[in-house]
């Protein structure tokens, strides 16, 4: 019979509950601001005994991802942790765990990237990682972030899938803030999660196997990115069977896509994250006086799901982006090109404005949100055009 | 566990073993690695004095051995390097300008 404890906690506090509860054999990690309680945390439930793993201290977030990759080629569960300069030291890493398909479990607290020296909140770190190969949850609140990372770790091994998953909370303001959350009790989560069966295990002297080959000119590494892109399309459908399983066991929703207001929303705003919040909350006060607006929160960035995404927003007359990250010359951040390419599908053609927002944990007042309901409702009305990439809220 | 690669070539993105694995032990012999080798090694056995200096020194482990006697190159995975001729005490291995072809292997 499951049974949860209501708790009031921080995001990092849960993350590394979550992480016990689904009981990694190793654990190779290196602190880093706002990640740190994660680690800190889980060196002492291996040190009180409260958990059964190898935690591995390593000089640093390079050394952290390859002892990653070499305990999950050896047959281990591998979960680490990381945020900003660690996530971006990790990179070649990162993408050599998704190409030799090893199911490492990797949370991430979001936080902005040098130079300028910025320890806060932004998404640069996770969206300079959208190309690796790994799949991508974004939270809300703690309770996403906990909810998240418990499901990471049945979608990395799922036969079909096979991949990294980097399950992440938006630094300080998730990390760090005392949520009122649920935590699931451990026999609950210990069946949901069960056993992870390597398939190509290195420490299995019955069968020896190689692991990092190469496939080089005239080889097959086409075919092997190929059959990487076959593997996260699949993972779509596992994504949301987890989150349906999860969800059925906690009560708590999960969807690729969440919508609140959308079914019969006029303009409407996209975010990702803790601002989602922001974004409900200045979206009820309109909606009290009697103007239609929505909000569309994306908790899984890759794979991507553009076809949930255009069903959300079919019918708005304008849509609103709101990228906590640059794609520096490009037409958007992250978040508006893959919104706008969702978009293009559609039979009508949705104006979207993106807008720029809390880099390097630049705060997200109510006042910045009600603008750009407010250049929404202009463009919906056709009293104003829609404006190229706002930084909202800069000087 | 024999791991059969014979129809590699005609091998469907989704048949290759999961993230580039190698599913079976000691068949890189069967992966033909020295066509880039621009020069071969030619022994004198008239020279040679069996003291298998090339057999240490090879860095591919191609110079063939049979009852403690230098027989051939294993031009499958010889690259030529010449480190076999230049360690040879009697002077007995010569490196020739490559342009045969390599025996298909498979
Ligand atoms: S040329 Fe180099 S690779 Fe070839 S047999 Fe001599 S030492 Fe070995
Ligand atoms: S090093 Fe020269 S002499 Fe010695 S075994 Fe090889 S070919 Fe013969």
């Amino acid at each position: 019979m499951p049974t949860q404890k209501t708790l009031a906690v921080t995001g990092n506090t849960l993350v590394a509950e979550a992480i016990r509860q689904c009981s990694p054999d190793v654990i190779p990690a290196y602190p880093i601001t706002p990640q740190t309680t994660v680690v800190e945390e889980l060196a002492k439930f291996v040190a009180n005994g409260r958990m059964h793993a190898e935690y591995v201290n390593v000089e640093s977030e390079h050394s952290a991802m390859s002892a990653a990759v070499g305990a999950s080629a050896a047959g281990a569960r591998v979960a680490t942790a990381t945020s900003s300069q660690g996530l971006a030291l990790m990179w070649e890493e990162l993408h050599i765990a998704a190409g030799l398909r090893l199911p490492i479990v990797m949370f991430n607290a979001n936080r902005a990237l040098a130079a300028p020296i910025n320890i806060h909140c932004d998404h640069s770190d996770v969206m300079g990682a959208r190309d690796t190969g790994w799949i991508i949850l974004f939270a809300e609140t703690a309770q996403e972030a906990y909810d998240n990372t418990i499901m990471s770790f049945r979608i990395a091994e799922h036969p079909e899938v096979l991949l990294p998953v980097m399950t992440t909370a938006d630094g300080f303001i998730t990390t760090h803030s005392i949520d009122r959350a649920q935590i699931m009790d451990d026999e609950t989560v210990a069946a949901f999660v069960g056993d992870y069966e390597p398939e190509n295990a290195l420490l299995d002297f019955g069968k020896p196997v190689t692991h990092g080959s190469f496939a080089g000119l005239g080889g097959p590494y086409f075919e092997f990115k190929n059959s990487q892109r076959m593997a996260i399309e699949r993972a779509r459908d596992v994504v949301k069977s987890v989150g349906a399983e999860w969800s059925a066991i906690t009560g708590r929703p999960f969807g690729m896509v969440e919508t609140w207001g959308m079914e019969d929303a006029e303009t409407a705003i996209v975010v990702i994250g803790s601002t989602a919040g922001n974004a409900r909350h200045v979206a009820r006060g309109l909606r009290a006086e009697g103007k239609k607006v929505g909000v569309v929160k994306v908790r899984c960035f890759r794979p991507f799901p553009y076809a949930e995404l255009a069903a959300a927003l079919k019918g708005v007359k304008a849509v609103a982006v709101m990228d906590r990250s640059e794609s520096f010359g490009a037409e958007g951040g992250p978040l508006f090109l893959e919104v706008r390419s969702a978009l293009y599908d559609l039979d009508e053609r949705i104006p979207v404005v993106d807008y720029i927002y809390g880099l390097g944990g630049a705060d997200v007042k109510i006042e910045l949100i009600d603008r750009v309901f407010a250049d929404l409702s202009d463009i919906a009305s056709g009293t104003a055009a829609p404006s190229g990439l706002v930084y909202l809220g800069a000087r | 566990m024999t791991w059969d690669i014979s129809k590699i070539d005609e091998w469907k993105s989704d048949e290759f073993p999961r993230g580039a694995v190698i599913p079976d032990s000691g068949n890189s012999r069967d992966y033909v690695t020295g066509g880039w080798r621009s020069q071969r090694p030619v022994r004198d056995d008239a020279k040679c004095t069996q003291c298998l200096f090339c057999w240490i020194y090879c860095p591919d482990s191609s110079v063939n051995v049979a009852d403690e006697k230098v027989t051939d190159f294993n031009l499958n995975h010889c690259k030529g390097c010449g480190v076999c001729a230049q360690v040879c005490p009697a002077d007995a291995i010569t490196m020739v300008p490559e342009g045969c072809e390599l025996p298909e292997v498979k």
